[in-house]
Protein backbone atom coordinates (compact mmCIF):
# COMPACT_ATOMS: atom_id res chain seq x y z
CA UNK A 1 0.00 0.00 0.00
CA UNK A 2 1.11 3.55 -1.12
CA UNK A 3 2.39 5.89 1.49
CA UNK A 4 2.07 9.65 1.19
CA UNK A 5 3.96 12.25 2.71
CA UNK A 6 1.82 15.04 3.90
CA UNK A 7 2.55 18.83 5.27
CA UNK A 8 -0.60 19.48 7.41
CA UNK A 9 -0.94 22.70 10.05
CA UNK A 10 -2.62 21.16 13.41
CA UNK A 11 -3.82 23.82 15.98
CA UNK A 12 -1.05 26.81 13.93
CA UNK A 13 2.10 24.35 14.24
CA UNK A 14 2.81 22.51 10.48
CA UNK A 15 4.11 18.83 10.50
CA UNK A 16 4.95 16.68 7.74
CA UNK A 17 3.75 13.21 8.33
CA UNK A 18 4.20 9.79 6.32
CA UNK A 19 0.31 8.29 6.57
CA UNK A 20 -1.39 5.27 4.68
CA UNK A 21 -3.37 5.79 2.11
CA UNK A 22 -5.76 4.06 4.35
CA UNK A 23 -5.26 6.09 7.15
CA UNK A 24 -7.78 8.01 8.58
CA UNK A 25 -7.41 11.98 9.48
CA UNK A 26 -8.77 10.87 12.83
CA UNK A 27 -6.53 7.94 13.37
CA UNK A 28 -3.37 10.05 12.12
CA UNK A 29 -4.35 12.51 14.81
CA UNK A 30 -4.87 10.20 17.80
CA UNK A 31 -2.49 7.28 17.19
CA UNK A 32 0.67 9.34 15.05
CA UNK A 33 0.44 12.93 16.42
CA UNK A 34 -0.76 11.57 20.16
CA UNK A 35 -3.42 14.54 20.11
CA UNK A 36 -6.13 11.92 21.88
CA UNK A 37 -8.73 15.00 22.83
CA UNK A 38 -10.30 13.65 19.66
CA UNK A 39 -12.43 11.24 20.03
CA UNK A 40 -13.35 7.48 18.22
CA UNK A 41 -17.00 6.59 18.80
CA UNK A 42 -18.53 5.49 15.89
CA UNK A 43 -16.50 5.38 12.72
CA UNK A 44 -19.23 5.61 10.95
CA UNK A 45 -19.82 9.52 10.40
CA UNK A 46 -23.14 9.40 12.93
CA UNK A 47 -22.09 10.72 16.69
CA UNK A 48 -19.45 13.68 15.84
CA UNK A 49 -17.01 12.51 18.44
CA UNK A 50 -14.09 12.94 16.29
CA UNK A 51 -15.12 16.30 14.99
CA UNK A 52 -12.53 18.54 13.52
CA UNK A 53 -12.24 22.22 12.14
CA UNK A 54 -10.94 21.41 8.20
CA UNK A 55 -10.16 24.90 7.12
CA UNK A 56 -12.36 26.09 9.43
CA UNK A 57 -15.40 23.69 8.70
CA UNK A 58 -16.50 21.22 11.08
CA UNK A 59 -16.21 17.50 9.68
CA UNK A 60 -16.15 14.22 11.12
CA UNK A 61 -12.41 13.11 11.36
CA UNK A 62 -13.52 9.60 10.74
CA UNK A 63 -14.87 10.13 7.46
CA UNK A 64 -11.18 11.95 6.23
CA UNK A 65 -8.61 10.50 5.16
CA UNK A 66 -5.08 11.73 6.40
CA UNK A 67 -3.64 12.36 2.99
CA UNK A 68 -6.66 14.71 2.01
CA UNK A 69 -5.11 16.80 4.84
CA UNK A 70 -2.13 17.54 2.79
CA UNK A 71 -2.18 21.57 2.55
CA UNK A 72 -5.06 21.46 5.11
CA UNK A 73 -5.48 23.57 7.93
CA UNK A 74 -6.76 21.50 11.15
CA UNK A 75 -8.02 22.03 14.53
CA UNK A 76 -8.58 19.85 17.05
CA UNK A 77 -9.99 20.60 20.88
CA UNK A 78 -6.37 21.02 22.06
CA UNK A 79 -6.33 23.87 20.04
CA UNK A 80 -9.06 25.74 21.34
CA UNK A 81 -7.57 27.38 23.87
CA UNK A 82 -4.95 29.71 23.57
CA UNK A 83 -1.87 31.38 25.82
CA UNK A 84 -3.35 29.22 28.71
CA UNK A 85 -6.96 31.29 28.05
CA UNK A 86 -9.59 28.30 27.27
CA UNK A 87 -11.65 29.18 24.23
CA UNK A 88 -15.32 30.81 26.26
CA UNK A 89 -16.86 27.66 24.72
CA UNK A 90 -14.68 25.75 27.58
CA UNK A 91 -15.78 28.24 29.93
CA UNK A 92 -19.16 28.22 29.55
CA UNK A 93 -18.96 24.34 29.45
CA UNK A 94 -17.44 24.17 32.60
CA UNK A 95 -19.35 27.18 34.48
CA UNK A 96 -22.75 25.58 33.03
CA UNK A 97 -22.13 22.20 34.12
CA UNK A 98 -22.67 20.85 30.76
CA UNK A 99 -19.84 18.33 30.64
CA UNK A 100 -20.91 14.49 32.43
CA UNK A 101 -18.77 12.11 30.91
CA UNK A 102 -16.78 14.03 28.72
CA UNK A 103 -16.88 11.82 25.66
CA UNK A 104 -18.67 14.03 23.65
CA UNK A 105 -17.54 16.99 24.67
CA UNK A 106 -14.82 17.80 22.23
CA UNK A 107 -16.69 17.10 19.32
CA UNK A 108 -19.27 19.39 21.08
CA UNK A 109 -17.47 21.84 21.54
CA UNK A 110 -15.42 21.90 17.74
CA UNK A 111 -19.20 21.39 16.48
CA UNK A 112 -20.20 24.66 18.83
CA UNK A 113 -16.68 26.94 17.87
CA UNK A 114 -17.35 26.33 13.91
CA UNK A 115 -21.51 27.37 14.18
CA UNK A 116 -19.98 30.60 16.24
CA UNK A 117 -17.25 31.09 13.44
CA UNK A 118 -20.07 31.74 11.04
CA UNK A 119 -22.84 32.57 12.57
CA UNK A 120 -21.74 34.79 15.60
CA UNK A 121 -25.50 35.31 17.06
CA UNK A 122 -26.95 31.76 16.65
CA UNK A 123 -31.21 31.21 17.20
CA UNK A 124 -31.68 28.47 19.09
CA UNK A 125 -32.59 26.19 16.54
CA UNK A 126 -29.42 27.28 14.46
CA UNK A 127 -27.65 25.86 17.75
CA UNK A 128 -29.70 22.49 17.84
CA UNK A 129 -28.78 22.44 13.85
CA UNK A 130 -25.22 22.78 13.98
CA UNK A 131 -24.90 20.26 16.89
CA UNK A 132 -27.48 17.32 15.73
CA UNK A 133 -24.41 15.66 14.28
CA UNK A 134 -23.03 15.21 18.08
CA UNK A 135 -24.67 12.98 19.70
CA UNK A 136 -24.64 13.01 24.31
CA UNK A 137 -25.33 9.71 25.45
CA UNK A 138 -25.68 10.93 29.17
CA UNK A 139 -28.29 13.37 27.27
CA UNK A 140 -27.05 16.71 28.50
CA UNK A 141 -28.08 18.39 25.85
CA UNK A 142 -29.88 21.10 27.32
CA UNK A 143 -26.96 22.66 29.53
CA UNK A 144 -24.93 22.23 26.61
CA UNK A 145 -26.76 23.93 24.12
CA UNK A 146 -27.03 26.77 27.16
CA UNK A 147 -23.43 27.31 27.63
CA UNK A 148 -23.01 28.08 23.49
CA UNK A 149 -26.16 30.50 23.69
CA UNK A 150 -23.95 32.12 26.94
CA UNK A 151 -21.13 31.74 24.73
CA UNK A 152 -22.73 33.50 21.86
CA UNK A 153 -23.83 36.41 23.92
CA UNK A 154 -20.12 37.09 25.72
CA UNK A 155 -18.78 37.11 22.53
CA UNK A 156 -21.18 39.71 21.52
CA UNK A 157 -20.37 41.79 24.67
CA UNK A 158 -16.33 41.31 24.47
CA UNK A 159 -15.51 42.20 20.97
CA UNK A 160 -12.21 41.20 19.82
CA UNK B 1 -9.97 -10.68 17.62
CA UNK B 2 -13.29 -8.64 17.39
CA UNK B 3 -12.68 -5.27 16.57
CA UNK B 4 -14.75 -2.16 17.60
CA UNK B 5 -13.89 -0.11 14.73
CA UNK B 6 -12.76 -1.73 12.20
CA UNK B 7 -10.15 0.34 10.05
CA UNK B 8 -10.74 1.00 6.37
CA UNK B 9 -9.01 -1.84 4.31
CA UNK B 10 -5.94 -1.54 2.32
CA UNK B 11 -6.17 0.89 -0.93
CA UNK B 12 -4.88 3.12 -2.70
CA UNK B 13 -5.31 6.69 -2.91
CA UNK B 14 -5.00 8.45 -6.27
CA UNK B 15 -5.06 11.89 -6.97
CA UNK B 16 -5.00 12.30 -10.92
CA UNK B 17 -4.06 15.71 -12.24
CA UNK B 18 -6.24 15.96 -14.87
CA UNK B 19 -9.92 15.15 -16.08
CA UNK B 20 -8.33 12.95 -18.79
CA UNK B 21 -5.66 11.28 -16.65
CA UNK B 22 -8.85 10.55 -14.14
CA UNK B 23 -10.92 8.71 -16.67
CA UNK B 24 -7.83 6.82 -18.36
CA UNK B 25 -7.12 5.46 -14.67
CA UNK B 26 -10.42 4.56 -14.29
CA UNK B 27 -11.26 2.98 -17.49
CA UNK B 28 -7.99 0.83 -17.25
CA UNK B 29 -8.78 -0.33 -13.80
CA UNK B 30 -12.47 -0.32 -13.96
CA UNK B 31 -13.01 -3.57 -11.83
CA UNK B 32 -10.70 -2.23 -9.09
CA UNK B 33 -11.12 1.84 -9.11
CA UNK B 34 -13.26 3.72 -7.76
CA UNK B 35 -14.43 7.30 -7.53
CA UNK B 36 -14.42 9.29 -4.26
CA UNK B 37 -15.09 12.87 -3.03
CA UNK B 38 -16.96 13.24 0.44
CA UNK B 39 -15.95 9.47 1.02
CA UNK B 40 -18.99 9.92 3.04
CA UNK B 41 -21.04 6.63 1.28
CA UNK B 42 -17.95 4.91 0.24
CA UNK B 43 -15.84 4.93 3.92
CA UNK B 44 -19.05 3.73 5.27
CA UNK B 45 -19.44 0.88 2.14
CA UNK B 46 -15.43 -0.25 2.76
CA UNK B 47 -15.17 -0.46 6.13
CA UNK B 48 -18.06 -2.77 6.37
CA UNK B 49 -16.68 -4.83 3.74
CA UNK B 50 -18.74 -4.54 1.36
CA UNK B 51 -16.31 -2.52 -1.32
CA UNK B 52 -13.04 -3.68 -1.83
CA UNK B 53 -11.67 -1.08 -4.58
CA UNK B 54 -7.42 -1.22 -4.52
CA UNK B 55 -7.61 2.10 -5.83
CA UNK B 56 -9.10 5.22 -4.34
CA UNK B 57 -9.47 8.04 -6.83
CA UNK B 58 -9.91 11.66 -5.38
CA UNK B 59 -10.96 13.99 -8.54
CA UNK B 60 -12.19 16.89 -6.47
CA UNK B 61 -9.00 18.53 -6.98
CA UNK B 62 -9.80 18.85 -10.69
CA UNK B 63 -10.63 21.86 -12.63
CA UNK B 64 -14.05 23.37 -12.26
CA UNK B 65 -15.34 20.67 -9.19
CA UNK B 66 -15.83 23.04 -6.84
CA UNK B 67 -17.53 26.32 -8.01
CA UNK B 68 -21.45 27.00 -8.06
CA UNK B 69 -22.61 29.19 -10.75
CA UNK B 70 -26.09 30.72 -11.56
CA UNK B 71 -26.90 31.83 -14.93
CA UNK B 72 -30.14 33.86 -15.80
CA UNK B 73 -30.27 32.43 -19.13
CA UNK B 74 -28.98 28.55 -18.72
CA UNK B 75 -30.13 27.70 -15.09
CA UNK B 76 -27.86 26.39 -12.12
CA UNK B 77 -24.30 24.63 -12.83
CA UNK B 78 -23.05 23.02 -9.04
CA UNK B 79 -19.38 21.36 -9.63
CA UNK B 80 -19.17 17.51 -8.53
CA UNK B 81 -17.66 18.51 -5.25
CA UNK B 82 -19.09 21.66 -4.32
CA UNK B 83 -21.00 20.05 -0.44
CA UNK B 84 -24.13 20.31 0.61
CA UNK B 85 -23.41 23.27 3.20
CA UNK B 86 -22.38 25.22 0.53
CA UNK B 87 -25.61 24.84 -1.39
CA UNK B 88 -28.21 24.79 1.93
CA UNK B 89 -26.31 27.96 2.27
CA UNK B 90 -25.73 29.59 -1.33
CA UNK B 91 -27.68 32.92 -1.46
CA UNK B 92 -28.54 32.19 -5.20
CA UNK B 93 -29.72 28.60 -4.72
CA UNK B 94 -32.03 29.51 -1.74
CA UNK B 95 -33.17 32.59 -4.36
CA UNK B 96 -33.77 30.50 -7.23
CA UNK B 97 -33.65 26.42 -5.88
CA UNK B 98 -35.22 26.74 -2.41
CA UNK B 99 -36.18 23.35 -3.24
CA UNK B 100 -32.56 21.96 -3.59
CA UNK B 101 -31.31 23.90 -0.86
CA UNK B 102 -33.91 22.76 1.64
CA UNK B 103 -33.32 18.71 0.24
CA UNK B 104 -29.41 19.38 1.04
CA UNK B 105 -29.87 20.36 4.75
CA UNK B 106 -32.05 17.65 4.99
CA UNK B 107 -29.01 15.36 4.58
CA UNK B 108 -27.17 14.28 8.10
CA UNK B 109 -25.67 16.20 10.23
CA UNK B 110 -23.54 19.45 9.76
CA UNK B 111 -20.33 17.35 9.77
CA UNK B 112 -21.33 15.01 7.03
CA UNK B 113 -22.83 17.90 4.85
CA UNK B 114 -19.28 19.06 4.84
CA UNK B 115 -18.46 16.24 2.71
CA UNK B 116 -20.96 15.20 0.56
CA UNK B 117 -21.74 16.23 -2.67
CA UNK B 118 -25.16 16.73 -4.48
CA UNK B 119 -23.11 14.25 -7.52
CA UNK B 120 -22.29 12.37 -5.28
CA UNK B 121 -25.68 11.54 -3.42
CA UNK B 122 -26.81 11.41 -7.69
CA UNK B 123 -24.04 8.73 -8.36
CA UNK B 124 -24.49 6.93 -5.42
CA UNK B 125 -27.65 6.31 -6.80
CA UNK B 126 -29.38 4.84 -3.44
CA UNK B 127 -33.45 5.01 -3.78
CA UNK B 128 -33.42 7.07 -1.03
CA UNK B 129 -30.95 10.15 -1.78
CA UNK B 130 -32.61 12.95 -0.58
CA UNK B 131 -31.19 15.42 -3.38
CA UNK B 132 -32.24 13.29 -5.66
CA UNK B 133 -35.92 14.45 -5.97
CA UNK B 134 -35.06 17.79 -6.76
CA UNK B 135 -32.35 17.15 -9.30
CA UNK B 136 -35.44 15.26 -11.20
CA UNK B 137 -38.31 17.78 -10.79
CA UNK B 138 -35.89 20.43 -11.98
CA UNK B 139 -35.07 18.49 -15.16
CA UNK B 140 -31.35 18.12 -14.09
CA UNK B 141 -28.60 16.83 -15.95
CA UNK B 142 -25.18 15.73 -15.34
CA UNK B 143 -21.67 16.59 -17.47
CA UNK B 144 -19.92 13.87 -17.40
CA UNK B 145 -16.35 13.25 -18.45
CA UNK B 146 -15.50 9.84 -19.66
CA UNK B 147 -12.58 8.57 -21.84
CA UNK B 148 -14.46 9.75 -25.14
CA UNK B 149 -14.49 13.14 -23.59
CA UNK B 150 -17.45 15.41 -22.47
CA UNK B 151 -21.08 14.21 -22.65
CA UNK B 152 -24.29 15.19 -20.65
CA UNK B 153 -26.54 12.66 -18.81
CA UNK B 154 -29.94 13.49 -18.28
CA UNK B 155 -31.75 12.56 -15.07
CA UNK B 156 -34.36 11.08 -16.71
CA UNK B 157 -33.70 7.01 -17.13
CA UNK B 158 -30.02 7.65 -15.26
CA UNK B 159 -31.06 5.46 -12.59
CA UNK B 160 -31.23 1.42 -13.46
CA UNK B 161 -31.51 0.16 -9.76
CA UNK B 162 -29.95 0.29 -6.53
CA UNK B 163 -26.23 2.17 -6.90
CA UNK B 164 -26.45 1.13 -10.66
CA UNK B 165 -27.05 4.11 -13.29
CA UNK B 166 -26.01 4.95 -16.68
CA UNK B 167 -22.67 6.07 -16.15
CA UNK B 168 -19.31 3.51 -17.68
CA UNK B 169 -15.71 2.34 -16.68
CA UNK B 170 -13.89 6.20 -17.02
CA UNK B 171 -16.53 8.46 -16.08
CA UNK B 172 -16.45 11.29 -13.96
CA UNK B 173 -19.25 13.28 -13.14
CA UNK B 174 -17.79 17.03 -13.12
CA UNK B 175 -20.82 18.88 -12.67
CA UNK B 176 -24.56 18.82 -11.76
CA UNK B 177 -26.83 21.43 -14.31
CA UNK B 178 -30.06 22.41 -13.07
CA UNK B 179 -32.25 24.50 -15.54
CA UNK B 180 -33.69 27.85 -15.06
CA UNK B 181 -37.28 26.89 -12.96
CA UNK B 182 -40.34 27.36 -14.32
CA UNK B 183 -41.91 30.59 -13.74
CA UNK B 184 -43.65 30.93 -10.63
CA UNK B 185 -43.04 27.50 -9.28
CA UNK B 186 -42.51 26.42 -5.60
CA UNK B 187 -41.67 23.52 -4.35
CA UNK B 188 -41.39 20.89 -1.13
CA UNK B 189 -39.66 18.14 0.01
CA UNK B 190 -41.02 16.32 2.96
CA UNK B 191 -38.60 13.92 4.09
CA UNK B 192 -40.34 10.92 6.81
CA UNK B 193 -37.22 10.03 8.84
CA UNK B 194 -37.59 7.78 12.38
CA UNK B 195 -36.16 11.49 13.91
CA UNK B 196 -35.64 14.76 12.67
CA UNK B 197 -32.38 14.71 12.08
CA UNK B 198 -29.78 13.25 10.39
CA UNK B 199 -31.86 9.56 9.30
CA UNK B 200 -31.93 8.36 5.82
CA UNK B 201 -35.29 8.71 4.40
CA UNK B 202 -37.96 6.19 5.57
CA UNK B 203 -39.58 7.97 2.43
CA UNK B 204 -38.83 11.26 0.70
CA UNK B 205 -41.94 13.47 -1.35
CA UNK B 206 -40.55 16.02 -3.49
CA UNK B 207 -43.06 17.91 -5.65
CA UNK B 208 -42.95 21.08 -7.89
CA UNK B 209 -45.58 22.73 -9.11
CA UNK B 210 -46.37 25.89 -11.20
CA UNK B 211 -49.11 27.41 -13.14
CA UNK B 212 -49.00 26.23 -17.18
CA UNK B 213 -51.62 27.55 -19.60
CA UNK B 214 -51.00 24.44 -21.67
CA UNK B 215 -52.70 21.99 -19.04
CA UNK B 216 -56.29 21.50 -18.60
CA UNK B 217 -56.02 22.17 -15.22
CA UNK B 218 -54.34 25.03 -15.85
CA UNK B 219 -51.01 23.69 -13.40
CA UNK B 220 -48.60 21.06 -14.29
CA UNK B 221 -46.79 19.43 -11.34
CA UNK B 222 -43.66 17.36 -11.09
CA UNK B 223 -43.38 14.59 -8.25
CA UNK B 224 -40.43 12.26 -7.45
CA UNK B 225 -40.74 9.53 -4.46
CA UNK B 226 -37.43 8.26 -2.58
CA UNK B 227 -37.54 5.61 -0.63
CA UNK B 228 -40.26 3.73 -2.47
CA UNK B 229 -38.90 1.55 -5.67
CA UNK B 230 -35.35 0.31 -6.77
CA UNK B 231 -35.02 3.85 -8.01
CA UNK B 232 -35.91 7.27 -7.47
CA UNK B 233 -39.52 6.87 -8.93
CA UNK B 234 -41.77 9.42 -11.03
CA UNK B 235 -45.47 8.87 -10.22
CA UNK B 236 -46.45 9.91 -13.96
CA UNK B 237 -50.02 8.86 -13.43
CA UNK B 238 -50.43 11.41 -9.79
CA UNK B 239 -48.79 14.09 -12.66
CA UNK B 240 -51.20 13.39 -14.73
CA UNK B 241 -54.11 14.20 -13.00
CA UNK B 242 -52.57 17.15 -11.85
CA UNK B 243 -52.19 18.40 -14.90
CA UNK B 244 -55.92 17.31 -16.37
CA UNK B 245 -58.41 17.96 -13.86
CA UNK B 246 -59.56 20.95 -12.36
CA UNK B 247 -57.21 20.81 -9.32
CA UNK B 248 -59.80 20.64 -5.67
CA UNK B 249 -58.82 18.58 -2.58
CA UNK B 250 -60.25 15.40 -3.88
CA UNK B 251 -58.40 15.43 -6.84
CA UNK B 252 -55.10 16.03 -4.78
CA UNK B 253 -56.29 13.11 -3.31
CA UNK B 254 -56.93 11.44 -6.23
CA UNK B 255 -53.45 12.08 -7.27
CA UNK B 256 -51.60 11.36 -3.54
CA UNK B 257 -53.65 7.81 -4.15
CA UNK B 258 -52.30 7.60 -7.85
CA UNK B 259 -48.44 8.03 -5.95
CA UNK B 260 -49.48 5.12 -3.69
CA UNK B 261 -50.19 2.74 -6.20
CA UNK B 262 -47.26 3.52 -8.29
CA UNK B 263 -44.86 2.51 -5.17
CA UNK B 264 -43.02 -0.06 -4.73
CA UNK B 265 -41.41 -0.30 -1.57
CA UNK B 266 -39.86 -3.39 0.39
CA UNK B 267 -39.61 -4.17 4.21
CA UNK B 268 -36.76 -3.24 6.13
CA UNK B 269 -35.08 -1.86 9.36
CA UNK B 270 -36.44 2.06 8.62
CA UNK B 271 -40.38 0.90 8.11
CA UNK B 272 -42.41 -1.83 6.45
CA UNK B 273 -43.85 -1.78 2.91
CA UNK B 274 -47.22 -1.36 3.78
CA UNK B 275 -46.04 1.75 6.17
CA UNK B 276 -44.28 3.34 3.13
CA UNK B 277 -47.20 3.17 0.82
CA UNK B 278 -49.67 4.63 3.30
CA UNK B 279 -47.58 7.48 4.15
CA UNK B 280 -46.34 8.02 0.29
CA UNK B 281 -50.11 8.62 0.23
CA UNK B 282 -50.14 11.03 3.05
CA UNK B 283 -46.94 13.23 2.06
CA UNK B 284 -47.60 13.28 -1.41
CA UNK B 285 -51.19 14.69 -0.26
CA UNK B 286 -49.34 17.03 1.65
CA UNK B 287 -46.73 18.07 -0.25
CA UNK B 288 -48.71 18.87 -3.25
CA UNK B 289 -51.39 20.52 -1.11
CA UNK B 290 -48.89 22.80 0.21
CA UNK B 291 -47.38 23.20 -3.09
CA UNK B 292 -50.60 24.41 -4.78
CA UNK B 293 -51.76 26.82 -1.96
CA UNK B 294 -48.48 28.92 -2.80
CA UNK B 295 -48.85 29.02 -6.56
CA UNK B 296 -52.73 30.07 -6.75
Amino acid sequence: MAYHRITTTINGATDVVDVPSNMTLLQMLRDKLALTGTKNGCAAGECGACTVLFNGEAVNSCMVLAVEADGADIVTVEGLAHDSQLDPLQELFVSEGAVQCGFCIPGMLISARALLDRRPNPADHDIRDALSGNLCRCTGYVRIIKAVKEAAKRGHAEPA
Amino acid sequence: MLTAHPGLPEFDYIKPKTLAEASAFLAEHSKDARIFVGGTDVFVRMRDGFWKEKYLVDVKGLEGMKSVSFDPRAGLTIGAAVNMNQIAESAEVKAHYPLLAEAAHSVASFQLRSRATIAGNICNASPAGDTIGAGMVFGGSLSVHGVGGFRREPLDGFFLGPGRTQLQAGDVVTAVHLPLPPKGAAGKYIKLGRNNIGDLAIIGVTALGWRDGETPSGYRFRIALASVAPVPLVPVAAEKILAEKPITDAVIAEAANAAMEAATPIDDVRGSARYRKLMVRNLTKQAVAEVWGRIQ
